[in-house]
């Protein structure tokens, strides 16, 4: 092929590996801890309610479950060498199977559909880039085409004329259970309006996660952590992962590199098929164009974001349905709210590297800084359609100043032929 | 040697034509069956898309489309050329035309003077949009795959929110656009298709212009030679003194200019301002017409083409009651099976010429031995 994948080819240097620290659960509770303590500082100081409350939370967890789940195939696909960005079709061709079997035979069968319709999608592109050794990329974007017309297609033979349904809509899906843990919603919601320095933010938040919550959010959040265990904890995750990181050497020790990697893409379309199941069941009650709104993108950018691993894309995933969340909640106040936020972040950032000795990371990260307090004084609410920007700059500022500690499979999307070494 | 180039020459122009009529007539196939499936007529289907297409309004119709997508096709192939993949192509070709909108409805200058500003703040916008993705990549290592992404929807953001600061209401409906572009400013169609009530775009011959010009510049020029060398191997590439990063940036800096151009035929030809019914999706239409030529500008013009031609007669089909979707299936199989199809014919090639030239080595191993 002429067009050579380049989303791989500068990887980290080895030596930077060592040095490297392991980022142990009790860091990562002790960031979170932090970040909730500097949350709850800016709500006191600007008033902006909404940056911890309740409704921004359980929005939050809603938006994060399509992009978390679109990451997490991302990352099935990306650990096999396997560079997916057809996630973005193989949502579509959920969300219409979602639509299609929810109406016809109930929700649980529209998630059946959904996965199912995923996994199709998934297996186009395995077929293309496994069997064909196509440039990942290059199927990923005729996938997306292929997704796009053919939901538009079958939306338009199976709705149009349909009670409730139309040329671009399904008729209504049942929505599946919502659950709550009885008994702490009222006490919480008590506790959230008494506006306490820390008590309140995470009344807010305990509220927002422990009531009204879908079923599917529940089965999201577990497949998180069964990716992590079957990727991580089993042996044949540690042979798929081979297979992104040596395929050569995976071959060498009797792994079937082809299967491997069908497997990798396949279950990739599945969870990307499970995402669109949720937001056609579980956000919209019923499938719509266009409905997807490149959540599938996004995935890949949480995944890259989480370096590669599950909790990181989980933590990607959360921090972008947070943004997507606030823009809904009284968008400019909150938003400028944590403009004042990353100015502090990025301040304490741009230092830390200093301190490390690399000074010109360090004084990008301080003048953006600057900038983006500069811009908090000035203003006193972001405008609405830039408040939508945020999840999108946060990513671009992520990749720009952190791109160099991100470790992708060493082999990722490469093409892999059986016989032939690197 | 020059005696057995000839005839495989042939050879390999007929290897590189298969692909993509293989490709054309899988993709008839399984449209035509999806078509089975959902009890659609299949013949009178294609004979409505032929008919149709071939009316002297359609083919102006199909002439603009292209012209457009030629375009957008060529600033995806500038980066391709080199490995780098522009999926930003929509975000700068839109957020380029809404700037050159907005100034090109601001100012009042002499004609021709006023069309060439146009056209150059929207190649310097374009050009400055997919720059940052070039520099990104180039100082701070971050894919351009992802970049573009991200800078296309924060271009969709920028746009909606300049053109509320600076958009006054489009006569006779509810959307919002820049100021009209003073008559000065505008550039009149060509009546090109006899019989034709519609007339082409006046930018179709800058298209053609841009196509003979990348030809030039990829294909005859040192900086295109070291384009094309660090795409194939940038190891090769740094190895003969090529400066990868300074290629990265203008490389993408090229693409983001070309893709500034897209929206002119649009902006000059028959809108003159810049409102949010501009298509979006061109970056993605762009990507898949470059594979579909190869990167090659006569191959992208014959995809482009191509493209149009479905895109304008699948009109035809929601009116006679089949769902014009179908042609989007068709176009995304078209897409799937021309790279399909293009990496069986490299693989046939590989070992074709390795079995000859196998054979050319016992041949010339055993004839001495006959000899003596």
């Amino acid at each position: 092929m002429t067009a050579v994948p380049e989303h791989q080819s500068r990887t980290v240097q080895p030596e930077l590996r060592p040095r490297a620290r392991k980022l142990t659960p009790a860091h990562m509770l002790l960031g979170a801890a932090g970040l909730l303590v500097l949350l709850s500082l800016v709500r006191v100081l600007t008033g902006a309610d909404d940056i911890t409350s309740a409704g921004t939370t359980s929005a939050a967890l809603g938006l994060a479950v399509p992009i978390g789940m679109a990451g997490m195939g991302a990352l099935w696909a990306e650990r096999a060498g396997i560079v997916n960005i057809g996630l973005e079709g193989m949502l579509i061709l959920g969300t219409w199977g979602a639509g299609y079997a929810g109406y016809l035979y109930g929700p649980w069968a529209g998630v059946g559909l959904a996965v199912a319709m995923g996994a199709a999608g998934g297996l186009i592109h395995a077929v293309a880039t496994v069997s064909f050794g196509v440039d990942h990329v290059v199927s990923g974007v005729a996938v997306i085409l292929l997704g796009t017309g053919t939901a538009q297609y079958l939306s338009s033979v199976a709705y149009e004329g349909v009670p409730g349904g139309g040329d671009t809509q399904s008729p209504p899906i049942d929505n599946l259970p919502v659950l709550s843990v009885p008994g702490v919603g009222g006490p919480l919601g008590d506790l959230e309006a008494r506006g306490w320095f820390l008590v309140s933010d995470v009344a807010g938040i305990l509220r927002g996660v422990l009531t009204a919550t879908s079923v599917l959010t529940l089965i999201a959040i577990a497949l998180v952590v069964l990716t992590w265990f079957v990727l991580w904890r089993t042996a044949f995750g540690l042979r798929l992962r081979a297979c992104g990181e040596r395929p050569e050497a995976a071959e060498s020790l009797g792994v079937n590199v082809y299967t491997m990697k069908y497997v990798a893409v396949v279950v990739s379309g599945a969870f990307a098929g499970f995402g669109g199941a949720f937001l056609a069941i579980a956000a919209a009650s019923a499938y719509r164009e266009g409905q997807t709104g490149g959540r599938g993108f996004i995935g890949i950018a949480a995944m890259i974001f989480g370096n590669w691993r599950p909790g990181g894309t989980a933590a990607g995933a959360a921090l972008f349905g947070y943004a997507d969340a606030l823009q809904l909640r009284r968008g400019g106040e909150s938003v400028h709210a944590l403009l004042l936020l990353l100015g502090v972040v990025l301040v304490a950032f741009g230092i830390w590297l200093i301190l490390r000795g690399s000074r010109r990371g360090g004084i990008t990260g301080l003048v953006v800084a600057v900038a983006v307090l500069t811009w908090f004084s000035l203003v006193d609410a972001v405008p609405g359609e830039l408040t939508g920007l945020t999840p999108y700059v946060a990513t671009l500022l992520v990749l720009g100043l952190a791109a160099q500690r991100l470790r992708p499979p060493a082999a990722n999307g490469l093409s892999y032929r059986k016989g032939t070494s690197a | 040697m020059q005696r057995a180039g000839a005839p495989l020459d042939l050879r390999s122009l007929a290897l590189g034509l298969a692909a993509p009529l293989l490709a054309i007539a899988f993709a008839l196939l399984l449209a035509s069956l999806v078509l089975v499936g959902a009890g659609d007529p299949v013949f009178s289907t294609y004979r409505l898309l032929l008919d149709y297409g071939q009316r002297p309004r359609s083919i102006s119709l199909v002439l603009n489309s292209a012209t457009i997508y030629y375009l957008s096709a060529l600033a995806v192939a500038i980066g391709f050329r080199m490995g780098l993949f522009n999926i930003g192509v929509d975000g700068q070709y839109r957020l380029a035309a809404m700037t050159a909108a907005w100034v090109g409805g601001t100012l009042t200058l002499p004609p021709g003077l006023h069309q060439l500003v146009i056209v150059l703040v929207a190649v310097a916008v374009g050009a400055m949009w997919a720059g940052l993705a070039g520099l990104l990549k180039a100082t701070r290592g971050v894919s351009e795959v992802i970049s573009t992404i991200m800078l296309n929807a924060i271009a969709t953001g920028l746009v909606a929110f300049f053109l509320r600061k600076v958009a006054v209401p489009v006569a006779g409906s509810n959307n919002i656009g820049t100021a009209p572009i003073a008559e000065s400013g505008r550039l009149g169609g060509l009546p090109l298709v006899p019989g034709s009530p519609l007339e082409v775009f006046g930018f179709l011959p800058v298209a053609v212009l841009a196509g003979i010009a990348y030809w030039v510049i990829l294909g005859r020029t040192r900086f295109g030679f070291d384009l094309r060398a660090t795409g194939r191997s940038q190891t090769a590439a740094v190895a003969s003194g090529v400066d990868v990063k300074k290629m990265t940036v203008a490389t993408m800096v090229m693409s983001g200019a070309v893709a500034g151009l897209v929206g002119m035929p649009q902006l000059l030809g028959a809108s003159y301002s810049y409102s949010l019914d501009f298509p979006a999706g061109l970056g993605f239409t762009g990507i898949a017409i470059a594979l579909l030529g190869r990167n090659h500008p006569v191959g992208i013009a014959f995809g482009a083409l191509l493209w149009a031609y479905l895109d304008v007669s699948s009109v035809i089909l929601d009116i006679e009651g089949v769902s014009r979707e179908i042609v989007t299936i068709m176009q995304g199989t078209i897409v799937l099976s021309v790279v399909i199809a293009y990496e069986l014919v490299r693989r046939y090639r590989l070992r074709d010429e390795q079995r000859r030239v196998a054979r050319q080595l016992s041949e010339a191993t055993s004839s001495p031995a006959v000899a003596a």
